[in-house]
């Protein structure tokens, strides 16, 4: 699809004026938080598997060739075909001509980030194929249009009534006056509607939660089971994956597969956790007749040993945007993308570049708490200040904000004139902000149209250190911490 | 320049790779040693401690579960379930020579077919190749007589499952697939498919609001049974 990235702070605008969108963030920055927490209490192991998926990982990422080509000589042991895509165009056209190959007409599809990523559902309409998603978010917003706007949750932004109205004009064989309101109806409508998509498609095409070396395996997690319909029923499946997907063994999979749904829903694990090798057996009475995987690259081996690195972590939880503030204020489509929240802030402008995303990784408040909630433990907020950097050396930003970080490393550098200003300044706000907060504030516009700036209580902290005097811990005790 | 070589070659230069052989069997090793990482204590339990902990877990997941004492009370169980629910005296079961042997037509009235699902299944009963205690989670492996279609089309999916087979851990089940495709002649090789089932379908992304039933089953009824011969049986 095409970025709106660069259009950032217009989308953020709107997103924050959208009350569906606000009522559905409300609901999700209490519901996962909680859930995952909870899970992750009742684990005694959680932080363990945690550094252990982490290791995994860093494993798989140092000896990426070798796993590679080990997993493909056992997809063609088993009777698969893979299929090496550098770039979204290659890989849309392999997909294209599997599924033409197969005289497909239809193409089922289980929820996919990559799908998303290379945009293959236009690219088989504008050749005659009609590709049908079947997760029901997905299914939803592909009837509307619309991007995904969580990773996990792609229509979370709508409400039950937009879902109704979207459903009356698409599905337009069914009586006009029929009851729509309770979301129960809206499951039950759609499960009819894909039902009969299942059962009648040529291609089931699904992503891949990871691909096992050992085996030649995929796996997919879901909580629907309409991937399990989607890779069984067709006479071909497809698998889209990018490469950095591999695990060693079936051990290496349990070890992530265990900390992958505690961080995204909060289950101790996804309903329906499938395993893929190959086509169906001779003797099996079900299961595609073909297996295709279509190995992506699309920008991953330009992240390979740079900044970024370990951005190749990730397993695509959604954790990092449940606990992101600014996720949790503008939701995902504000992203411009198919990504979103601190994971799309570092991996967007990798993969469409730093100038069309200039504005994402600066939309954080470095808070620390994805990386603090990331199962991989991916290291965000550094990563965000590594494309703050560069944009600063790339001269990308506004001349206000560079020549404001100008004065500032100049003071910075100055620890005794910046002492001086600060106290100066603050004394002033202290005076003027009487009544604790602020409404405006030369300069920060941008901040108090929004929201008030609590008024400083007219000393640095610098001063206080000094006068041994901060809150009700003594002077020693914070000296005694900044030191340690 | 193919996909393949330029993918692999941009790894290899990133990756430094000059001579392959040191980190090559590195990760060798590690593939073929099959290394336990971390494994919850959780499910570590004598048996009878394991069975009521998958029972709990599964319960807690929406499933429901009936423990029987012999195979041979499977179409009682079944009927009953039918009835219990409301649902249609017919039933798709997996064409696996235990469950047809059972004596069906004299113990129920219930209309038996065998094979896979075709979509227009409302119950189907299966022999699942194992239960993990941990989170209350059957394993069903595809093969002739369990074909993978009956766990997914069907509204009500009943699955039977020895309390032998329930492990502690989904490790042990992977120990027992390596086992059998080792036995078969087939090392390193998986079925099909392999599913891991926990709980009945389910969906919340139309307002965060949780329903089941959403493309698989609205009902997973599980019948533990005591003493059914299967494979081999974890310790
Ligand atoms: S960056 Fe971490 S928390 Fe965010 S989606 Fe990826 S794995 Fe999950």
């Amino acid at each position: 699809m095409d970025a709106t990235s660069l259009n950032f702070k217009n989308n953020a605008r709107g997103a924050i004026a959208d009350d569906p969108l606000q009522k559905a963030l409300a609901k999700l920055a209490v519901g996962f938080p909680l859930k995952r927490a909870q899970a992750a209490a009742r684990l005694p192991e959680f932080e363990g598997l945690r550094d252990q998926a982490r290791d995994i990982k860093n494993h798989v990422l140092e000896n990426l060739d070798l796993y590679l080509e080990a997993y493909e000589e056992k997809v063609i042991a088993s009777g698969g075909h893979v299929h090496w895509c550098a770039t979204a165009a290659d890989a849309r056209e392999t997909i294209l001509k599997i599924c033409q190959d197969a005289g497909a007409k239809t193409v089922t599809k289980s929820k996919s980030m990559i799908s998303e990523e290379i945009a293959v559902n236009g690219f088989l309409e504008d050749n005659g194929i009609e590709p049908i998603e079947t997760d029901l978010g997905e299914y939803i917003i592909q009837l509307r249009k619309e991007p995904p706007s969580h990773i996990i949750a792609p229509a979370i932004h709508l409400s039950k009534e937009q879902v109704a109205e979207t459903f009356r004009n698409a599905h337009i064989d069914l009586a006009a006056n029929r009851p729509l309101e309770e979301p129960r109806a809206l499951l039950e409508e759609a499960r009819g509607k894909l039902r009969e998509k299942f059962l009648r498609a040529d291609v089931g095409l699904t992503g891949a939660n990871m691909l096992i070396a050992e085996t030649g395996t995929n796996v997919l997690v879901t909580n629907e089971g309409n991937a399990d319909l989607t890779n069984n029923l067709p006479r071909v499946h497809v698998v889209i994956a990018s490469i950095e997907k591999i695990v060693p063994t079936l051990e290496d999979a349990t070890t992530i597969l265990r900390v992958l749904a505690r961080s995204a829903t909060g289950q101790e694990i996804s309903v329906y956790t499938t395993f893929c090798t190959g086509p169906r057996r001779p003797d099996d009475l079900d299961g595609p007749e073909e297996y295709h995987v279509v190995l992506l690259d699309n920008g991953r081996t330009d992240m390979i040993g740079s900044e970024f690195h370990e951005m190749l972590r990730c397993i695509r939880c959604g954790a990092c945007l449940n606990h992101c503030p600014i996720y949790k204020s503008i939701g995902g489509h504000a992203y411009g993308w198919v990504y979103s929240g601190p994971m799309g802030a570092v991996l967007i402008p990798n993969l469409i570049g730093m100038e069309d995303a200039q504005h994402l990784p600066n939309a954080s408040t470095l808070c620390g708490k994805c990386e603090s909630v990331c199962p991989m433990r991916i290291p965000l907020p550094k990563m965000l200040r590594k494309w703050r950097e560069r944009q600063y050396r790339a001269e990308i930003g506004s001349k206000q904000v560079r020549w404001a970080l100008h004065a500032w490393a100049w003071l910075a550098k100055r620890p005794k004139v910046y002492r001086y200003v600060m106290s100066l300044g603050i004394a002033m706000m202290g005076q003027f902000g009487g009544a604790g907060r602020f409404k405006s504030v030369p300069f920060a516009g941008g901040w108090t149209s929004k929201r008030d700036l609590a008024a400083p209580t007219g000393d640095t902290f610098i001063s206080q250190y000094h006068k041994g005097a901060r809150g009700d811990q003594s002077g020693e005790l914070i000296r005694r911490k900044i030191m340690r | 320049m193919s996909g393949r070589d330029q993918i692999l070659g941009k790894l290899r230069s990133k990756l430094g790779r000059a001579s392959t052989t040191v980190s090559e069997n590195a990760a060798l090793n590690h593939m073929q040693a099959h290394q336990k990482n971390l494994i919850p204590a959780r499910g570590d339990l004598p048996k009878a401690q394991r069975v009521a902990l998958f029972k709990q877990e599964a319960e807690k997941v929406n499933a429901t579960v009936s423990e029987l004492s012999h195979f041979g009370d499977v179409p009682n169980a079944v009927a009953d379930y039918l009835r219990q629910h409301q649902l249609p005296a017919a039933i798709k079961i997996a064409p696996h020579p235990g469950l047809k042997n059972l004596r069906w037509a004299e113990d129920t009235s219930i209309e038996v077919l065998d094979g896979r699902a075709n979509g227009d299944d409302p119950v189907s009963v299966s022999v699942a190749l194992g239960g993990v205690a941990e989170t209350g989670t059957i394993v069903m492996a595809s093969g002739p007589d369990t074909p993978t279609s009956l766990n997914f089309l069907p509204l009500d999916h009943i699955v039977v499952v020895s309390a032998d087979d329930i492990a502690g851990n989904y490790e042990a089940v992977w120990e027992r697939l390596r086992a059998q495709a080792d036995a078969a002649g087939r090392p390193g090789t998986l079925p099909r498919t392999v599913n891991w089932i926990t709980g009945p379908s389910r969906t919340a992304d139309i307002e965060q609001t949780l329903l089941l039933g959403a493309h698989g089953p609205q009902r997973l009824h599980i019948l533990i049974v005591d003493g059914l011969e299967t494979t081999a049986a974890d310790a």
